[in-house]
């Protein structure tokens, strides 16, 4: 076991779990302890473990996915800039008012990830500074990289106006 | 000696008529390239294909000097109010050209962002198939836009004036519940976006 796992035992027993795909090792924070646990943890990883790279930052949507028993979850991927290594933090969310908090006091990086991860699935972040959408229009009503939601979009393509011949 | 010998002493023709001929042989096309479509309608315009012959090679990235608008690649819902301000930007007469499958009916990208067909928000006056179609196809438009011009130009673009009715396909818009529905981004006029805030 890598001795940031037992650093991390220590400090939050109880709090997260582990698992491992080939040579990826994840942190899986459930949705109950993340309010209270995650930006801890990540700190924790963050200014002790020298996890100090937030590498990327990005949504699932689980709905109707085989086993899975939470909405959503948002994929820290974190590297060590020393030796390379990286690590996967998994913090789960769920409807009706998905809510993290948000990392963008450790890594300033994480702003405009945490706005498209908002954007397009509807996981707010508490604490961000500006939670706006950032690709799609500011009037757009859905999230949709939501499972549910329809792949031909509800009708946002047809509401445009028409422009004639005669008025241009 | 053998012009004047072969020419008749005077010629009776429509101002129309010369007006639109001197028209179609000199399009100055507006370049609205978005996808692998532009760059067939850069090798359109290149020596090779030389859309020149045709005298449509003066492209301008202005609209405001143009009069043929080729829509070369897909167009995104966010794209339609800027697509629509640099159609009304151009002056009268203009024409415009659909090119692709992207541009035409939305090709393979039926997805929520994307407009199924540009003829849903401007007028389109010739459809060039294909993915992305080949340079000889766009000059095959641009030959049709000529004739267009030819038979239907006149001299102070009256021929649009009596166009007061939507010509393209049947709008998609359907009744739409309150929680679906969203207003478009932007006033197309003025290409001022609504801000309104999200919480």
């Amino acid at each position: 076991m890598p001795a940031y796992l037992d650093t991390l035992t220590a400090k939050f027993p109880g709090a997260f779990a582990t698992s491992e795909f080939r040579d990826n090792r994840r942190v899986l924070v459930s949705a109950e302890r993340a309010g209270e646990v995650l930006v801890p943890l990540l700190r924790c990883l963050k200014d002790e473990c020298g996890f100090d790279y937030l590498a990327e930052l990005g949504g699932v949507d689980y709905l109707n996915y085989p086993g899975a028993t939470d909405r959503y979850a948002v994929v820290y991927g974190l590297a060590n800039t020393a030796n390379a290594e990286r690590l996967f933090v998994k913090a789960f969310a769920n409807d009706p008012d998905p809510e993290l908090p948000s990392v963008v006091d450790l890594w300033r990086g994480a702003e405009w990830m945490e706005r498209e991860v908002f954007d397009l699935y509807g996981v707010r972040f508490a604490g961000h500074p500006d939670l706006r959408r950032i690709l799609m229009p500011h009037e757009f009503a859905a999230h949709p990289l939501r499972k549910d939601y329809p792949l031909r979009g509800y009708g946002e393509r047809h509401n445009f106006r028409s422009v004639t011949r005669a008025e241009s | 000696m053998a012009l004047t010998g072969l020419l008749p002493d005077f010629l009776v023709t429509r101002l129309d008529a010369v007006a639109s001929l001197l028209r179609k042989h000199s399009l100055w096309p507006m370049p609205f390239a978005t996808a692998c479509c532009g760059i067939e309608l850069m090798a359109t315009a290149s020596s090779r294909y030389d859309i020149a012959r045709f005298g449509s090679e003066a492209m301008r990235f202005s609209p405001r000097q143009c009069d043929l608008m080729i829509v070369a690649g897909r167009v995104v819902m966010k794209m339609v109010p800027v697509m629509q301000r640099i159609w009304l930007q151009m002056p009268e007469p203009k024409w415009c050209i659909s090119m692709g499958a992207c541009a035409s009916s939305g090709g393979v990208f039926d997805t929520y962002a994307t407009v199924q067909g540009i003829d849903r928000f401007i007028p389109v006056d010739v459809y060039v198939p294909g993915c992305p179609p080949r340079p000889e196809q766009l000059i095959r438009a641009v030959l049709d836009i000529q004739e267009k011009v030819q038979r239907t130009g006149t001299i102070d673009a009256r021929e649009f004036a009596d166009r007061e009715t939507y010509e393209g396909p049947t709008p998609l818009a359907r009744e739409l519940g309150p929680e679906q529905t969203i207003v478009a981004p932007g006033d197309y006029r003025t290409a001022t976006r609504l801000r309104v805030p999200l919480n």
